[in-house]
């Protein structure tokens, strides 16, 4: 409903652009000040416009290993696609096929097989980290992709999402198929996913800013660097020194870590949008 | 719904990649939690011994589980009021607007796509004792900024780049909300004479409040879990455990300290917590479902 307040809509403007500008701030600062030289940075305040030294400061993470750690940023962000991709991927294949089980058959046991894997929504890794860890060093798979991403899609939130999203099709649908004769793979195959596309977009989205994103279980499951990723090889730039950290470098290592979940969240930003309210709730 | 009745053995098959996931990596080392709890290590890890609730009872009596416990609670206050009085207030605004709407949508809601570990940096960097931003500012109002000696000043660096994240996804869900606010209810009380803000008041409010809600949970579940790296890339814990919150402690009496009779007592308490956390939103869903 609008009614015509001339000042109050400028107001809300102007408070919109000053939130705007607020939340963009730190990324700006960081922005900013991965342009400059270590020596300009240590002398005075961190500067709110670029300097010279840009290339030369990403060139050297790319390219040469971290300090203290051994590899190049170029490593760490491979590591971290591979654990957000295998994350999004991994979760999304068994949810589906799980999802399918559920609601297109009946057979025994079909509710308790629905609680076992809808229980694991009340427990994320983090309260379990301790003996997770001990599983996953008894099958050998510290220090593996495998060990980092395993433990992380051993969750429901997809199950539940595309279970929903199945129960929603039209009965119809189904009878339609039967009478064509397809069985179930076919049915899968030419029914259901291609109705299930924005749902499963949708969820690729969250999967991946959550496999990209995460932290403690990659801190422990990648002992060594070679599996490091860019998010938990951040604490090594800022913390490792007693004296100043090299904030030119630790700057933009924090920008290369989060452009590719924020172009992903900017270009998909309906299916953001969709993907967090409906696994949410 | 009609099914493959025919089938008896697809089901299975379908199922068993996520059973065996599930089977493995969550109730196995769930179960082993439980059971740990109820044991205690030798010093040389080879053998282990029945002790009963004691692991619980040496957890509970211990100050530092309190106050982990108090620094948490006052965290997810802080993060989830903070986050979401913005949320509503920028969600309001951006719902009022024609022009634009959709661009300040994706200008508000990017953070969302920073990990907690990331944002803690870009706060640190900005409250840096020596260049931040921040710390010149305060200066000039004659507060001396130092993250590392004051307690007070650790938990706020924190509290702010949590509440900087999180006010990104309570902001989607209240404007979700707000669009399905139906316009007539709003016209009919406007017609009755009702302003701006008695309409918000007596309107919007309370058909918010299941939103509002459900983000309350939520922002106290971001707070437990994944604060976590947060704090493990700034303060660490400190100083002097100020910002130790539950899981931080677990991780470090687990990892650093190796304790693992205390640190699985303390993973089935928080069992326990997120369960009744879990229960309590679930039965507003079906609340709210019947709505």
């Amino acid at each position: 409903m609008r009614y015509d307040r001339p000042l109050l809509d400028r107001l809300t403007h102007l408070l919109l652009i000053l939130g705007v500008i607020v939340f963009g701030l730190p990324l700006w600062l960081a922005l900013t000040a991965s342009t400059h030289s270590a020596g300009a940075l240590q002398s005075g305040i961190a500067p709110l416009w670029f300097g010279g030294e840009g290339l030369a400061n990403y060139w050297q993470l790319l390219s040469q290993p971290i300090a203290g750690l051994g590899v190049s940023a170029l490593r760490l962000l491979a590591n971290s696609l591979v654990m957000a991709l295998g994350i999004a991927i991994g979760k999304i294949a068994i949810s589906l096929l799980a999802a399918y089980a559920i609601v297109f058959f009946r057979f025994p046991c079909r509710t308790l097989c629905f609680w076992l894997i809808f229980v694991t929504l009340m427990l994320p890794v983090e309260v379990r980290i301790v003996p997770t860890y001990g599983v996953v060093a008894r099958f050998g798979l510290i220090d593996t992709y495998a060990g980092m991403i395993l433990p992380l899609i051993a969750s429901a939130t997809a199950t539940f999402l595309l279970r929903q999203s199945f129960m929603s099709l039209p009965q119809e649908l189904f009878e339609a198929a039967r009478l064509d004769g397809a069985g179930p793979l076919r049915f899968l195959k030419d029914f259901v996913l291609p109705l299930s596309k924005t749902n499963l977009a949708a969820l690729f989205v969250i999967m991946f800013l959550y496999g990209w994103n995460q932290y403690l279980w990659p801190l422990l499951a990648a002992n060594s660097p070679e599996h490091a990723t860019a998010v938990i090889s951040l604490k090594n730039l800022v913390q490792s020194t007693d004296t100043l950290p090299p904030w030119q470098l630790a700057t933009a290592m924090a920008v290369m870590t989060v452009l590719p979940p924020v172009a992903v969240i900017i270009a998909m930003q309906r299916f953001f949008v969709r993907g967090l309210t409906d696994t949410e709730k | 719904m009609t099914t493959f009745e025919r089938y008896r053995f697809t089901p299975w098959l379908l199922l068993a990649p996520q059973l065996a996931i599930v089977a493995v990596f969550f109730f196995w080392p769930a179960a082993d939690s439980l059971r740990q709890a109820f044991y205690v290590q030798d010093a040389f890890g080879l053998g282990e011994r029945f002790v009963g609730l004691a692991n619980f009872q040496r957890v509970m009596a211990s100050s530092g589980y309190w106050q982990a416990m108090s620094v948490t609670v006052l965290f997810s206050v802080l993060v989830a009021g903070g986050a979401m009085l913005l949320a509503l207030l920028l969600a309001v605004l951006a719902d009022r607007v024609l022009h634009g709407a959709r661009l300040y949508r994706v200008l508000l809601t990017w953070p969302y796509a920073i990990a907690p570990a990331v944002a803690g940096i870009l706060w640190m960097f900005m409250f840096d004792p020596v260049l931040g931003v921040l710390t010149h500012v305060l200066a000039g109002f004659g507060v001396h900024w130092d993250a590392q000696l004051h307690p007070g000043q650790a938990l706020a660096l924190v509290v702010i780049a949590s509440i900087w994240q999180q006010m990104s996804y309570n902001f989607v869900f209240f404007l979700a909300g707000l669009q399905m606010i139906p316009t007539s209810l709003l016209e009919a009380a406007a017609i009755d004479g009702a302003g701006p803000f008695r309409r918000f008041i007596g309107i919007t409010l309370p058909l918010l409040s299941p939103t509002a809600f459900f983000l309350l949970v939520m922002n106290s579940v971001y707070v437990l879990f994944e604060t976590f790296a947060t704090i493990d890339n700034t303060t660490l814990g400190g100083p002097g455990g100020a910002t130790r919150t539950l899981v931080y402690k677990l991780y470090e009496d687990g990892f650093v300290a190796r304790d693992l009779g205390s640190s699985s007592a303390q993973s089935v308490l928080l069992m326990v917590l997120v369960g009744a956390l879990t229960f309590v939103q679930f039965r507003y869903l079906e609340r709210r479902v019947q709505y």
